[in-house]
């Protein structure tokens, strides 16, 4: 055969052997990491997980009832809160901002505020939130996710509004519909499976962040569902256990790991599936 | 009775004899997009309850006459209209007009069928709610209405909860028809509204036109001269962002006045 | 005609005057909820920046340029030491070394899922890389604590000790003792934790080249490492860097992923098998029990960290950026 010719396949057989062993070494990791967290968390998900409050040093018993609530309601509150104000400040740059410098302003920032380290959110929500409200609080907490909800959602609803034809928004005004009805009743319903999906990515993403809770919400270990007052969460409650010296904590934590990870793998298929059919 | 400016290479455009009154009287019409100049000095009028087609190669400008009519251009920055357009002689370039109110009397159907996300009752519904308030039965009443207007009730009378986009692309173009009648206005623009469908629903659609022309004063975009024939009393070539010629239908097929009108309608360009 | 006929004659067209002040009204007042919802995202940016400044002032007065060349880190003395050094020095260090081993792997991976993956393959093993791309960051940084760290401990790092740490220069890199808390172990688990995003990133890049263009290559008898080379990597050159500057800058400001595992120590020894520490870690280990100019240090870190990772991400938008341009979105 052609010397060139097999000295190009060579080349080609050794690259392709290269990534095939890259997808290979990723999934192993990968892999690894779903293993330990099932086999690690299943071990101790027990009916007391989701009753009993979070256990005190040393003790045996116990469960993750008040931090599973916490999470639950900083994470509600704080999607309920970032959600419409990312909807509509993506709505602006796609419906409005067309055309507009300080749209072009906008979607900048928003792209950076996408990917700022959450860190410098909690930093951000202690210095605006906690310190003038005189101490760590469940609404801080909620305020600090819906900061990072906020450019998620901006994101996703100005994509997904982009993606509507100006067809049918010129359909829509040739009878005699106002612009502010045209994006409500059209725009919106047009992209709804879309921005439904951001939504909820959106969520799956804050479900399990711990960076800016830790000194917003800090954590509660009793039952509390008074959001003005340090909460109980999810990520803050393994973040401590893992540290500790105690076994039960351990357990524990690997249990919460697995249940953030069910929910937020669960939300990205449901999010996903929305997504897909609206494809279709 | 009115007359007509003479197009820009001075010879005379055409003659008006509407036997109806106008409609619309487009007056030294120029537009712009940002700086270049899509049409130059448009004078023409649209007789009330008849159908006036829009002839001429890609680009030259008769879609773009038609959004001015409705003032669709004004969705988009960039773009002004200068002159006047007067309908029922009140000139509706004006900063005062309000936009909603025109395009409620002057109703548009596009190129593509454009059906709203819902269901085939709601498509008709929603802009009758936009002006009206209605109870149930009566809304029921302008919707059949509307559907049998468009020739369309039959096919769909059945699944009026089915979505719009379930439809065909001709059943979609005739609900887009239906949309627009319903809502009650007194000219309706037909920006190619065949170019996306089979020869069967074309012929449904242009029957459909023939049948509105009674009620409407309609003006249409095609790049179909058998269509601008079949279905037009008054016919308009534009070439170039001008107005070449204008006149009636039959006359203008037959004997066309300027050389360019000729050389298109035998197919020499375009 | 029957048709018209059945439908009403031409009527008066409605009253459309009520309507229009209420339309006039509604409009108006969306466009100002959504403008304002917009302008949100700007003053967002305005106060992360406004309340970082305000914390760190007392901090920055107090050290002013000296902070960002001190190594030591003595908040509990009288007269408090605090210096960025150590901090900056672990960012910098773990962030590299994770993007050394997850740029090439994860761009490896890109490459296998667009063109060597059996197609069937292809949805499942893309929509896999995309799910692990949204587990948070904790996970990864417990699995690192409980099984990556002590693995390593026995394994891979008395190899490389053994092997490179006595070479001149570079063994002072590779320099025992093995260690469960250092920078290696976090940069490891950093490197696993951006592997699926620089996949994801880089797949979505890979699939704006069109079709006709490898096919054309594939057509004049290329291989598929000949295609890669010379058309789909030149095509989406600037979109490539832009996604890993991206995942450097998620690796830079990363928080949870090496809380636990790098040992929190803000001493230099120049071995990346000591522990360290990164400025998130600082901050995340730290701030809640602090107060005072200790806490404002602190803050003044969480600028420098805003301030690296605003230099990166927004680099790295322009380019992405570049990209979308190209492809005329």
């Amino acid at each position: 055969m052609n010397p060139i010719y097999l000295a190009r396949r060579r080349r080609d057989l050794l690259v392709r052997a290269l990534c095939w062993a890259a997808a290979i070494f990723g999934i192993v990791w990968l892999g690894l990491i779903l293993f330990s967290l099932f086999w690690n968390g299943l071990a101790g998900l027990r009916p007391s997980v989701f009753v009993e409050m979070t256990p005190p040093p040393g003790a045996a018993e116990g469960g993750l009832a008040n931090a599973i609530a916490g999470s639950l309601i900083m994470t509600g509150l704080g999607v309920a809160i970032g959600a419409p104000l990312g909807l509509f400040a993506g709505t602006w740059l796609a419906e409005y901002g067309r055309h507009d410098r300080l749209a072009t302003v906008i979607r900048f920032i928003n792209d950076i505020l996408l990917s700022a380290p959450s860190i410098i959110i909690g930093l951000f929500v202690y210095g605006f939130i906690v310190v003038p409200m005189g101490g760590f609080s469940g609404l801080a907490g909620a305020l600090a996710l819906a900061v990072i909800v906020i450019p998620v959602v901006v994101r996703t609803t100005e994509n997904m509004l982009l993606l509507v034809p100006n067809s049918l928004r010129e359909a829509a005004a040739a009878l005699g519909m106002p612009a502010s009805l045209v994006i409500r009743r059209v725009a919106y319903r047009a992209a709804r499976a879309g921005i439904v999906t951001g939504v909820l990515l959106a969520t799956a993403r804050v479900a399990g962040e711990t960076a800016p809770l830790l000194f917003t919400a800090l954590s509660n270990q009793f039952w509390s569902l008074d959001v003005t007052s340090t909460m109980a969460n999810l990520p803050v409650t393994i973040n401590n256990f893992v540290q500790s010296p105690y076994a039960f904590w351990k357990q524990l934590a690997w249990t919460g790991a697995l249940l953030i990870t069910l929910a937020v793998l669960g939300l990205n298929v449901v999010a996903r599936l929305i997504g897909e059919r609206k494809g279709k | 009775m009115t007359f007509i400016a003479p197009a820009a290479d001075s010879a005379p455009a055409a003659a008006f004899a509407a036997d109806g009154s106008t409609k619309i009287a487009v007056r030294s019409l120029d537009f712009f997009y940002g700086e270049s100049k899509a049409l130059k000095n448009i004078n023409i009028d649209l007789a009330e309850r008849t159908v006036t087609a829009f002839i001429g190669p890609s680009g030259c400008g008769k879609s773009t006459l038609l959004r001015v009519l409705n003032r669709m251009y004004d969705l988009y920055p960039g773009q002004r209209a200068e002159g006047e357009v007067l309908l029922d002689g009140k000139n509706i370039l004006g900063p005062k007009q309000d936009l909603n109110l025109l395009r409620a009397r002057v109703g548009m159907v596009f190129q593509k069928p454009t059906p709203f996300p819902m269901s085939i009752y709601d498509n008709i519904a929603f802009g009758i709610r936009l002006y009206e308030n209605l109870p149930k039965s009566e809304m029921d009443g302008r919707v059949e209405a509307a559907l049998k207007g468009a020739a369309l009730w039959n096919e769909v009378k059945d699944k009026l909860d089915a979505s719009g986009l379930s439809l065909s692309g001709g059943q979609q173009q005739r609900l887009c028809i239906a949309r627009t009648v319903a809502i009650k206005p007194e000219v309706i623009l037909f920006d190619e509204p065949c170019s996306a469908l089979d020869p069967i629903s074309t012929a449904k659609v242009e029957e459909l036109i023939d049948e509105l022309k009674e009620r409407y004063t309609i003006a249409i975009v095609t790049h179909n001269m058998q269509q601008a024939g079949r279905v037009s009393d008054y016919t308009a070539f534009m070439y170039l962002g001008e107005l070449v010629e204008f006149g009636e239908t039959t006359r203008l097929f037959t004997a066309p006045r300027q050389q360019r009108t000729q050389d298109y309608i035998t197919g020499r360009f375009g | 005609m029957a048709m018209i006929a059945e439908a009403q004659a031409v009527e008066q067209a409605p009253d459309r005057a009520g309507a229009l002040g209420v339309f006039r009204r509604s409009d108006a007042s969306f466009y100002w909820l959504t403008r304002l919802a917009a302008l949100t995202v700007l003053a967002l940016l305005g106060g992360i920046i406004v309340s970082l400044v305000i914390g760190a002032w007392p901090a920055l007065t107090t050290f002013g340029l000296d902070f960002l060349t001190t190594q030591r880190w003595a908040p509990q003395l009288d007269t408090p030491v605090m210096g960025a050094l150590g901090p900056i020095y672990g960012t910098l260090v773990t962030s590299f070394v994770a993007m050394l081993i997850a740029v090439p792997v994860g761009v490896g991976i890109a490459i296998f899922l667009t063109e060597l993956c059996p197609i069937p393959l292809r949805k499942p093993f893309a929509l896999a890389i995309e799910l692990l791309a949204g587990i948070p960051s904790i996970i990864y940084g417990m699995w690192g604590f409980f099984v990556l760290g002590p693995f390593l401990v026995e394994t891979v790092q008395p190899a490389m000790i053994a092997a490179f740490g006595g070479l001149p220069i570079v063994g002072a890199i590779f320099a025992g003792p093995a260690s469960q808390l250092s920078l290696f172990n976090a940069a490891l688990i950093l490197a696993i934790m951006i592997l699926p995003f620089i996949t994801a990133i880089s797949r979505d890049v890979f699939a704006t080249v069109p079709p006709v263009l490898k096919e054309a290559a594939y057509g004049v008898g290329c291989t598929t490492w000949e295609v890669v080379r010379n058309v789909v990597i030149p095509y989406t050159r600037v979109g490539v860097v832009g996604g890993v500057m991206l995942a450097l800058g998620r690796a830079l400001g990363e928080t949870m992923a090496v809380t636990f595992i790098i040992g929190n120590s803000f001493k230099i020894t120049g071995s990346i098998f000591s522990p360290g520490t990164t400025i998130s870690a600082a901050i995340a280990s730290e701030f809640a029990e602090s107060s005072g100019l200790h806490q404002s240090g602190l803050i003044l870190l969480g600028l420098l960290l805003f301030v690296l990772t605003f230099a990166v991400l927004a680099a790295a938008r322009l380019m992405l950026r570049r990209l979308e341009l190209k492809q005329g979105r």
